[in-house]
């Protein structure tokens, strides 16, 4: 792909002006270009995951002499096998299973935690007059302007300092203290209809009953959008984790694609097909979970701006 | 619209208390810290810290490693900018048009998403590998005898690929929203005056997309500033070597391996200030973008 595709619908019409069999049906040759620019883009998405995907049924070997493969092989099961069950890395005790478990925890752990915590505090800051809320609304809404890299050094350095290194609690937490989440439900709390808080109110419930009455159940669809969105961010966090987990057994499978170019160093021939069998585990939740729920994910995405 | 609200003397802090601590914790303090430690010198085993004012951001300027990176992060972002939303659009623009297969075309065209940028990276390392990947072996066939990790070129020339490709999906999704909302009276009367189709785009489509464009131009450089991290550092497999690197990469380098705390400090400060004049563009293309629906 390149840029000079851009020009393919321009040239379409002089194509069809050109062909004198097909001025008849002047359209035809403008839905072939359309499909053809389709599936290019399609191929494009998808032959180098394919590619990986048969490479992982393929023996090292076969790899090493014959580059990647584009056809099925022999050795699927070998390799899967190995990635998943046979303890690898420098320790020789975490296995592809462990990995999986991590990622599994990180990515619920944060998606769960983020929305419980951005829910609360859009609750308070749209459905209550206190003191300090404009205050609490900046505090939290000036998050979203500097993204965990640029402070990456300081919050390593506090988060060791709290002994948080190679925890659950120091992996996760600390990916939560951004406003995405917040901002949200914020603005969706704010287009629910003030005659429910009304309503509710002249039926005599509180603050407490409202929101786990009312407006939980009305936050559905947004709660499962933004939680598919969450999962596949946590899920596919990198450098928070690599400075974090030094323990092998902390190691997510995304994480552990450092891990998995060691395979590229030393050896004689490199574990290809165990490399791409991991590349494969680490892509296909986040993969299912987008295509699965694709019609939420996609409202979440564009109605939440990231 | 003003809500009817609440009126509780201490429930809102409590429900703004796990927020705010996690801010305050994980972002407030190091961000503080960061900048603070800008001004300081600290020796290597961390012992001692002396205050030296602006000496880490002059010392930063006038290394030359640190002007190439910058150049090199220009280019980066430039390229992966323009090449993922140009390719993104036409994709958009396509499939916004055809009657058959759109849904399928779709998934196929947006499920990269999912894939995280080091996971995108292995397969793209793969690819371009020297020796067994299709993309060299293909370049090498022509007569270009790509070598990945060993020339500088041909290393970021995979690096802005993989970036490509990993954005794409994105940007086709956000494309393909903001052209399913154009109402369909604008089209179809658009349509009636005016038969060619490539003008019809760029004199209604286009405007009308502009703010989404805008707005994602804004996404795609943070992306190509930051979020390719995971690419980088899987391409250069850790050691960067004589490969050009990105700035956030840089503050990585010298602030855990060249263990320079000032300095790399100094650096997080000014992709802060990076980052806040990009905010607050967004923001303000974020009202504009609301103004229009």
């Amino acid at each position: 792909m390149s840029s000079s595709d851009l020009q393919a619908p321009t040239g379409t019409t002089i194509t069809a002006a050109g062909a004198a069999a097909v001025s008849k049906k002047p359209f035809a040759w403008r839905q072939i270009v359309d499909h053809v620019v389709l599936i290019a883009g399609s191929l494009f998405m998808l032959i180098p995951v394919l590619m990986a995907f048969m490479t992982s049924s393929h023996s090292d070997i076969t790899v090493h002499t014959n580059g990647l493969q584009m056809t099925f092989g022999g050795h699927l099961a070998e390799n899967y096998h190995e990635a998943m069950l046979v303890p690898g890395g420098f320790t020789k005790t975490v296995d592809g299973m462990r990995m999986l478990m991590n990622s599994f925890i990180l990515g619920i752990g944060f998606s769960v935690g983020k929305i419980i915590i951005s829910m609360l505090a859009a609750y308070a800051i749209v459905y209550f007059q206190f003191r300090f809320a404009t205050l609490a609304f900046w505090a939290i809404f000036t998050t979203l302007l500097l993204p965990l890299e640029v402070r990456i050094l300081p919050s390593y350095e506090i988060v060791q300092g709290m002994g948080l290194v190679n925890t659950y609690t120091g992996l996760i937490v600390p990916l939560i203290a951004s406003a995405t989440g917040t901002f949200f439900f914020r603005q969706f709390f704010k287009s629910v209809p003030n005659e429910l808080i009304e309503a509710a109110r002249i039926d005599g419930a509180g603050p407490v009953k409202f929101f786990i009455d009312i407006l939980v159940p009305l936050s559905k669809t947004m709660i499962a959008a933004i939680f598919i969105i969450m999962f596949v961010f946590g899920w596919n966090q990198y450098l928070w984790p690599t400075i974090m987990t030094t323990d092998e057994s902390f190691f997510t499978l995304v994480r552990g694609i450092k891990q998995i170019l060691n395979v590229f160093i030393g050896s004689q021939i490199p574990e290809y097909g165990q490399a791409m069998a991991l590349a494969i585990v680490a892509m296909v939740p986040p993969v299912l979970v987008v295509v699965i729920f694709q019609s939420w994910f996609v409202k979440g995405l564009v109605e939440s701006d990231k | 619209m003003i809500k009817s609200q609440f009126k509780s003397p201490l429930f809102p802090y409590l429900l703004l208390l796990p927020q705010l601590s996690i801010v305050v914790i994980f972002f407030y303090w190091p961000a503080a810290e960061a900048i603070r430690s800008s001004f300081y010198l600290e020796d290597p085993f961390g012992f001692s810290s002396t205050f030296v004012g602006l000496d880490n951001f002059r010392d930063m300027v006038s290394r030359s490693d640190y002007v190439a990176t910058a150049e090199f992060t220009i280019i980066f972002s430039v390229i992966v900018t323009l090449f993922s939303l140009a390719i993104a659009l036409l994709l958009a623009v396509t499939a916004d048009r055809v009657l058959r297969g759109a849904s399928t075309y779709k998934t196929l065209l947006m499920w990269v998403y999912a894939i995280a940028p080091p996971v995108a990276a292995l397969i793209g390392i793969m690819m371009f590998d020297t020796l067994v990947g299709p993309i060299a072996r293909f370049f090498q066939a022509l007569g270009w005898n790509y070598q990945l990790g060993t020339n500088r070129f041909d290393t970021a020339f995979a690096m802005i690929v993989i970036s490509i490709w990993k954005q794409v999906p994105v940007n086709f999704i956000f494309f393909l929203s903001g052209l399913q909302g154009i109402p369909k009276s604008v089209q179809e009367a658009a349509a009636i005056d005016c038969a060619s189709s490539t003008r019809r785009f760029w004199t209604i489509t286009f405007p009308l997309l502009a703010p989404t464009g805008f707005f994602l131009l804004i996404i795609n450089i943070t992306y190509s500033l930051f979020d390719t991290f995971g690419i980088i550092d899987v391409v250069l497999k850790g050691e960067p070597g004589n490969n050009p690197v990105t700035l956030v990469y840089k503050v990585f380098l010298d602030g855990f391996r060249g263990n320079d705390l000032g300095g790399s400090s100094a650096q997080s400060v000014i992709l802060m200030i990076l980052v806040l004049i990009l905010t607050v563009f967004q923001f303000r293309l974020i009202e504009r973008r609301v103004h229009y629906n």
